[in-house]
């Protein structure tokens, strides 16, 4: 099999691996695997983490390792978290994102400025008739917010985004 | 000299390559020790805060900061592993208050009482020690981004993400607070004297502060200072008119108080128990 096949059945693994604070959203698509090297039945993966103070980390190298390992040609699997690339929230897939607002998690503002104030519409119902009720959430990822259309209270990603990926002054 | 000169403008990508430059280690060991000492200190003052903040979406915000810092302060400890400091929980937990290089206003106990016991922690004290701090950290952060050692500036790029959300929380007490009751601008502008007169070694990078600027580590102490100060004069609506002072001691240089010794009492007991344990 090449290699390239035997990375796509890795890729096809981690779309598997749920994020252990958010059931039924894959670490795939949250987009915290940066990279995956085969050699022979040696398999390491490069992730980013999502926020520095995520007690998660640890259970996620676990079970991207485990998984990885039930792969029956691999011998081993090395995880490795990697702070040379910054995860931001627009490395969500679409898939991820239609998992999140199954759970009642609005994604991430697509236009968000860091500093500014963001709104997000509601998961449920689609509104944007929303309020901003903490900014800080159960998790350093999210916060939370209600909506005033169909009166429930939810939770939306945080938006972060490379401070220098903007051109604003600060 | 001149050979020194052509070093300094290098650009250091590994750790590997740091170790091989006696000078650059010690200038960047120093400064990673103060960035993480500070964040480890106040998030450790932070977390003793659990459960009493004002009101409930406070405490959310609050202890959701501090666990955020905390994960910071680790990064740095990581670093300082790799470098060769020994075990980063070891870093963290079991040295001694004079090794310490924290601020020595940012180890200040939050009031009298313990989180267990009779907590009169003073809600304005935590609003200024963090709003300054945050300050601070902002611009250090931003120029760590520009600094000769790679994995630092990796780093800083990753906590700045971060960090804006800490900023504008505590900077967004500080604007309430001043526009409150009489009884609320008073607390704030006596903790905000207080903080004048002991803030001061913050804002200093110690003995190896010109090791650290040559090595191009980070921007000197007056470029520091000049953007907090820019920062903060924006912020709060009446400024103490005398310099910044270190009451307390100067902590880049290993001074410390009892407070500190307090701290390290209650949040290396755990770990002292059974040093060898796996979490």
């Amino acid at each position: 099999m090449m290699n390239r096949q035997r990375e796509e059945e890795i890729r096809a693994v981690l779309q598997a691996v749920d994020d252990p604070e958010l059931p039924a959203v894959s670490v795939y698509d949250l987009g915290m695997v940066h990279h995956i090297e085969v050699h022979g039945t040696i398999v390491s993966v490069v992730m980013v983490p999502t926020f520095a103070g995520c007690p998660a980390l640890d259970f996620i190298e676990r079970d991207v390792k485990l998984a990885v390992e039930e792969i029956d040609w691999v011998d081993r699997c090395h995880v490795q978290f990697s702070f040379q690339h910054q995860w931001s929230t627009e490395m969500i897939t679409n898939v991820g994102k239609e998992q999140l607002k199954k759970h009642g998690i609005s994604p991430p503002p697509e236009n968000y400025r860091p500093g500014e104030q963001w709104t997000v519409n509601c998961p449920f119902c689609g509104s944007a008739y929303t309020s901003m009720e903490n900014i800080f959430g159960p998790t350093a990822c999210r916060s939370i917010l209600y909506c005033r259309d169909c009166r429930n209270p939810f939770e939306a990603m945080k938006p972060v985004i490379q401070y220098g990926s903007v051109s604003q002054t600060y | 000299m001149e050979r020194g000169e052509k070093e300094m403008n290098r650009i250091v990508e590994t750790i590997h390559e740091a170790k091989e430059n006696r000078a650059y280690l010690q200038a960047l060991k120093e400064l990673l020790y103060q960035f993480a000492d500070d964040d480890f200190i106040v998030s450790y003052r932070g977390s003793e805060w659990l459960g009493l903040a004002p009101h409930i979406e406070a405490d959310v915000a609050f202890s959701s900061i501090t666990q955020n810092t905390m994960g910071h302060a680790v990064m740095y400890y990581r670093l300082l592993e790799e470098l060769g400091e020994g075990d980063s929980d070891r870093l963290a937990h079991h040295r001694l208050p004079h090794e310490r290089r924290n601020s020595v206003y940012l180890e200040k106990r939050n009031g009298s009482g313990t989180y267990l016991d009779e907590p009169h922690f003073d809600w304005a004290l935590a609003v200024v020690r963090n709003y300054f701090y945050e300050v601070l950290k902002r611009v250090r952060l931003q120029a760590a981004t520009k600094s000769s050692f790679v994995p630092l500036a990796q780093i800083a790029e990753k906590i700045l993400m971060e960090q804006t959300y800490h900023l504008a929380h505590w900077k967004m007490w500080v604007e309430q607070l001043q526009q409150s009751t009489e009884d609320a601008k008073s607390r704030i502008q006596e903790r905000i004297e207080e903080a004048w007169l002991e803030f001061g070694d913050a804002l200093q990078l110690g003995p190896k502060g010109d090791q650290i600027v040559q090595h191009q580590l980070l921007v000197d102490e007056q470029a520091m200072y000049q953007q907090w100060m820019k920062e903060i004069e924006a912020t709060l609506d009446v400024i103490p008119s005398r310099p910044l002072g270190k009451r307390l001691g100067d902590g880049r240089i290993g001074e410390y108080t009892a407070d500190l010794e307090q701290a390290i009492s209650v949040f290396a007991e755990v770990y002292e128990t059974d040093r060898e344990a796996v979490w």
